[in-house]
């Protein structure tokens, strides 16, 4: 019977219950000093807590963890994100929760080719230049083969910025690339100083979003760009129960065979359904000063991505 | 109420048991099918051969735990839940016993082989608070059957005594480990296997009453040959 009223349900948080009814409940509470770790009530020390545990235990497994989960498909959505951000040679990105940095070895490809691209257009135009004049500008180009772009990865969990630069120094990363601890809510950062600010699947841990949101509007240059990929909600009500079906079988099953850890990965699909919709989300990236704020729906609402501009 | 029941997740804070995670049929037949192919795939991944034994020992456990009932030292056993580890065996006073006796050998069979009770995983999937207790002995008291088996740790001994262990409690995760554990045996062990070992753990989990119901902490001065006896386990080959 008492499961039947928001407040009620929030707060004794033991009963679980249809996705919108939480969330409207949620957002009077993610403010105060009592918030929400996956379904369970707690404070907000707490719940930092307990994110940082969560991740620092599943930080090994974390990409294959992932490649399960999503059947690979998560690389897809981080190409989408880096398509359309577009970097151009010279841009200072900060990817935020960048932990193994997934985004940030794909900023350092796509910059990369994009770089090789403008070489190629700047060696056909030098048509009228002696060889001398064209092998010592080419010289010049190959020591700067990002153009001068550079990814800050900056992440609260140590271990997950081990694992980072594990795979930085296997898979050959090392121009451009700076790894940084630092807290979402609060960086360590001067003003005004990033091109692109990136946060993938990591705003949802963080405990206090409206602050993490302030910080990435001080810290971009006027002009720069917000952007976040994460788990969202699905408007199809027939992929919807599909997904809560997968998500809330299949997923702490995957987590205790491969990595051991069924409690963690619990938590993670019960962050996602306490996540805002996209909508709220929306709405939360303007109250911080973001113009043109937009999101972009992939696989239908699973993740989206959204979109802002510090003018 | 509908809403919970189209919801499909479990209820977190029904918790019958420390360390205990509820789950749904759907869940349990997923963690027994991964746990399996995990354990097969990677032996070292212990913590999957303990899941596959909770998810499919819901048929097998509640028998055991009658069978403990019923017997005047399994029901002790139920009762005064002794467990097994560092913390609660008296190290020192053990070792000092003569040898021959189950406490010494016990020891022993700890330091040579390099192991130590405090490794055997607690249960999480079973979902009665007396039956988690159960398998929670049978795990701790697998030391104590090599022991008394006279097996070491290495794959050929693991595999005799789960077939003892699969002839005693029935448990599929016992049956599963002596079927499928051979197939990673070369074929002169296999041998032994075939030919002389795994029959006489047959024989001798057949022949021995039930193992469970044996109060072993209080019979570490007992000399193994007169437990063996005792519980009818033939002497190993």
């Amino acid at each position: 019977a008492a499961a039947g009223l928001c407040p009620c349900r929030a707060l004794l948080s033991r009963w679980v219950g249809p996705l919108r009814a939480l969330c409207g409940s949620l957002r009077g509470l993610a403010t105060g000093p009592e918030t929400h770790f996956g379904f369970q009530t707690v404070t907000e020390e707490e719940r930092r807590e307990k994110i940082y545990h969560v991740f620092e235990s599943v930080a090994e497994k974390y990409d294959v963890m992932n490649d399960s989960m999503s059947l690979g498909i998560h690389r897809v959505w981080k190409d989408i994100l880096m398509h359309k951000m577009n970097p151009s040679p010279g841009t200072l990105l900060l990817d935020v929760a960048g932990g193994t940095g997934d985004i940030a070895f794909r900023f350092i490809n796509y910059v990369r080719a994009a770089r090789e691209r403008q070489l190629q257009r700047k060696l056909r135009h030098h048509q009228n230049l002696s060889w001398q004049e064209i092998a010592e500008s080419y010289q010049e180009d190959t020591l700067n083969s990002l153009g001068d772009s550079q990814v800050v990865v900056c992440d609260i969990n140590k271990e997950m910025l081990k694992v980072g630069k594990q795979k930085a120094a296997h898979l050959g990363y090392s121009e451009g690339l700076s790894w940084v601890v630092g807290n979402a809510e609060e960086l360590p950062f001067d003003d005004d100083k990033f091109d692109v600010y990136t946060i993938a699947f990591g705003i949802r841990n963080v405990t206090r979003m409206d602050l993490a949101l302030q910080e990435a509007y001080r810290v971009l240059k006027p002009g720069g760009r917000f952007l976040c990929l994460e788990f969202s909600h699905v408007n199809n009500p027939l992929l919807s129960r599909l997904y809560d079906l997968y998500s809330f079988q299949v997923i702490p099953v995957l987590g205790q065979v491969i990595a051991g850890d069924w409690k963690s990965y619990q938590y993670l699909v019960e962050s996602i359904r306490r996540f805002p919709p996209q909508e709220e989300w929306k709405a939360m990236i303007e109250d911080a000063g973001f113009f043109k704020v937009d999101y972009q729906n992939l696989n239908s609402g699973i993740v989206a991505i959204h979109s802002g501009f510090k003018l | 109420e509908q809403e919970e029941e189209e919801g499909e997740e479990e209820e977190r804070y029904y918790q019958l048991y420390p360390g205990h995670i509820p789950t749904t049929p759907l869940q349990k037949v997923l963690l027994a099918a991964g746990s399996a192919v995990m354990a097969l795939y990677d032996p070292y991944r212990h913590d999957m051969v303990a899941v596959l034994g909770e998810t499919t020992g819901c048929l097998a456990l509640p028998s055991l735990r009658d069978k403990m009932k019923h017997h005047p030292e399994g029901y002790r056993i139920l009762q005064e839940r002794p467990r097994i580890r560092l913390s609660t065996l008296d190290m020192g006073r053990l070792r000092g016993l003569p040898d021959g006796t189950l406490g010494r050998e016990y020891i022993r069979f700890l330091e040579d082989n390099k192991v130590s009770p405090d490794t055997r995983m607690p249960p999480k999937f079973v979902d009665d608070e007396e039956l988690a207790y159960v398998i929670q002995r049978y795990r701790e008291v697998h030391d104590l059957m090599h022991t008394l088996l006279g097996m070491p740790t290495n794959m050929l001994g693991e595999v005799v005594v789960k077939w003892f262990e699969a002839v005693q409690t029935g448990l599929p995760m016992c049956v599963l480990g002596a079927v499928f554990g051979p197939v990673r045996l070369s074929t002169r062990k296999l041998q032994v296997l075939a030919t002389e070992l795994v029959p006489w753990a047959i024989r001798s989990g057949r022949n021995a009453s039930f193992v469970l119901n044996v109060y072993y902490e209080q019979r570490w001065e007992q000399s193994v040959e007169s437990l063996r006896e005792e519980i009818g386990i033939f002497p190993p080959p």
